[in-house]
């Protein structure tokens, strides 16, 4: 077990090497002058020059590419064109955003994807199965950007219940940073009314966020239930007279999750990447917003240090979903 | 059901075309396969005509009308005006070509660069397949929003643009479909009697053993129409892709956020074509992957 997660962690190097080689040839490549364009539109060619000399634009690219992967050792992900601010630092400060975002969706979509999963198998080829099958392929066609609006017309608008966007209102006094998730940390601090202030925030981007994977997960839990309840232990179980809710919860429920587990663990990499049009939408301050604006002014650097981090972190969600696997059965072995 | 029984009788089908027709049939016993065809049918007609037919064509060529705007829904347009007086239905009905044909060139070259890709690695094994499956898994990792935005960024606004964009970072699926396809294709009778004929590889990839695998690859291609078209109209939302005046359904979008929830109608029609669209896409796909891959039915 221990071995299996060093191997996965060692296994890391190359697709970071890999992400940066790539992340850096589409930079390089593609036409578009990103120094021109930070530069303003009044530069000199003088001072375009200058300033790509500043960024060591100017060397060729792979001295470019050896003194990023020198500086990404040391932590550094390089400095930004456009703001002249360092990329880590920047990452440091969004990224507690969006993983707060995606964790809640993630939550949202398990608690309630899984449970609805296994009852419409159970209730197989009954009205309500029908109408939750439809209701998913629905919810997987909703485009989370219109979904998005749609709860800001009716909650934050019309009915006012829920703020339109943003993380926390600038007279909340933010808590100490903890962990960066604004939920927990104002936990921490003690501050109830700042809670109920971010977590109502949080409630309308995670729900446009979360709907499309609650949907595939139930999908995913409804299959797999459905293929468990045709196994012979569970026929066994019925013959020696189980309870039908104890036949479910311990044995098929159990079973049934850890082939939808797969599912959650790439659609946690799926939502890191797509958190940019609900964080869009709702003014949300993440890496999606962070990177939208680097993109629009082809300020490569920032670009590069937020693929490079969701890709790594998708990576490691999908370790983390290997050793569960483990945790719910135990009749995987690691190799 | 008599009649059935006597028309087989009587004419007795080839076997390839008595399962196209018991597929056909299974198709049109599933009311939801049937309500996505429908969908996807109306969807391509106006693919075709929506521009043709959009009731206020100069609206559609970028003509402004400022004495009606913001004017809610009526009979003269039922879905109202936007800010400049344009009649919304028009640009939406026009809208479709932009984003149905963006969807499916995105959709054509992925799964053309992906199957080459995969085909080619569990065709010829080895370091090749090593070597380009694990380039296969790198771009996967990749956040492919962030990647299609930052190539469309690079490239420029324009439709070409786009369609190449969100296609770089789409075919990976592909790549990793096809090539478990072939590895198991590869054992097959078929392809071992060919090789014994003499056939050179490249005759038995592309004339044997691809078109025995096509069924799975055009599920995924139905399959991933609809989430095609939703990823061009979200980089028309951002704001990189194809500029206004052309109508784009995301760009119409992300316009009408300015002007909630006063004139909240200028949002409905642009977000309601999207999701009967892909709705309808995918409906149908499910449905196609009911008859063509039964391995997958659930």
């Amino acid at each position: 077990m221990l071995y299996f997660v060093l191997r996965r962690i060692v296994l890391l190097v190359p697709v970071v090497i890999g992400l940066t080689v790539i992340m850096f040839a589409i930079a390089r490549i593609l036409p578009g002058d990103p120094v021109a364009l930070a530069a303003g539109p009044n530069a000199t060619q003088a001072e375009i020059e200058a300033l790509a000399r500043e960024f060591g634009l100017d060397q060729p690219i792979w001295t470019q590419y050896f003194n990023y992967v020198a500086g990404l050792v040391q932590g550094d992900l390089g400095t930004s064109l456009l703001t002249r601010r360092p990329v880590a630092a920047d990452i440091a400060a969004y990224l507690p955003a969006t993983l707060e975002l995606v964790l809640a969706a993630m939550f949202i979509a398990v608690a309630v994807g899984i449970p609805l999963g296994l009852v419409t198998a159970v209730w197989r080829n009954r009205w309500p199965d029908y109408l939750s099958q439809v209701a998913a392929i629905g919810a997987i066609s909703m485009p989370r950007f219109f979904l998005g609006l749609l709860l800001q017309l009716c909650f934050a608008m019309w009915l006012m219940w829920l703020p339109l966007g943003g993380r926390l209102p600038i007279i909340v006094i933010p808590p100490p940073f903890v962990t960066g998730f604004l939920t927990i940390d104002t936990l921490i601090a003690g501050d109830l009314h700042a809670f109920t202030t971010a977590l109502r925030h949080l409630a309308m981007p995670a729900i446009a966020m979360a709907l499309s994977p609650l949907a595939t997960i139930m999908r995913m839990m409804r299959a797999s239930t459905i293929e468990v309840l045709q196994q012979d232990y569970v026929t066994t179980a019925r013959a020696l007279g189980l309870p039908r809710r104890k036949i479910i919860l311990k044995y098929v429920a159990r079973n049934a999750v850890s082939a939808t587990l797969t599912v959650v663990g790439l659609y946690f990499g799926w939502l890191l990447g797509g958190t940019v049009l609900v964080e869009t939408v709702f003014d949300w301050p993440g890496l999606g917003l962070y990177a939208t604006k680097a993109i629009i002014s082809q300020d490569m650097m920032p670009v590069i240090g937020v693929a490079l981090v969701i890709g790594l972190l998708f990576v490691i969600a999908n370790l983390i979903i290997d050793v569960l696997y483990g945790v719910i059965n135990p009749k995987v072995r690691y190799t | 059901m008599s009649e059935i029984t006597e028309a087989t009788l009587d004419e007795p089908l080839a076997p390839r075309q008595d399962k196209l027709r018991r597929a056909f049939f299974r198709f049109r016993q599933s009311r939801l396969s049937m309500l996505g065809a429908g969908l996807v049918a109306v969807v391509v007609f106006f693919t075709i005509f929506g521009t043709v037919l959009a009731p206020y064509p100069e609206h559609v060529a970028g003509g402004v009308a400022t004495s009606t705007r913001f004017e809610p829904p009526s009979s003269a347009h039922p879905f109202g005006t936007n800010e400049l007086g344009q009649d919304v239905l028009s640009l939406v009905m026009a809208g479709t070509t932009v984003s149905v044909l963006a969807g499916f060139g995105v959709v054509l070259i992925g799964s053309v660069i992906g199957t080459l890709f995969g085909a080619v690695a569990g065709f010829v094994g080895g370091w090749t397949d090593e070597v380009l499956m694990r380039f296969t898994d790198l771009t996967l990792t990749i956040p492919s929003l962030i990647l299609a935005m930052a190539i469309a960024a690079a490239l420029g606004p324009g439709f070409t643009n786009m369609v190449i964009a969100i296609s770089l970072s789409w075919w990976p699926g592909y790549a990793r479909l096809v090539r478990g396809e072939v590895l198991a294709a590869r054992e097959e009778v078929y392809v071992t009697a060919a090789r014994a004929i003499g056939a050179n590889p490249g005759r038995i990839l592309f004339r044997h053993i691809l078109p025995n695998i096509v069924s799975p690859i055009i599920v995924k291609m139905s399959l991933d129409m609809g989430f095609a078209i939703l990823t061009v109209a979200g980089l028309g939302f951002i704001g990189i892709g194809v500029r206004p005046p052309t109508p784009e359904w995301g760009t119409l979008l992300s316009l009408s956020r300015s002007y909630m929830p006063d004139y909240w109608w200028t949002a409905m029609a642009p977000g309601m074509a999207m999701f009967l669209a892909v709705f309808g896409f995918n409906l149908l796909g499910d449905g196609l992957r009911d008859i063509l891959d039964p391995k997958a039915r659930r």
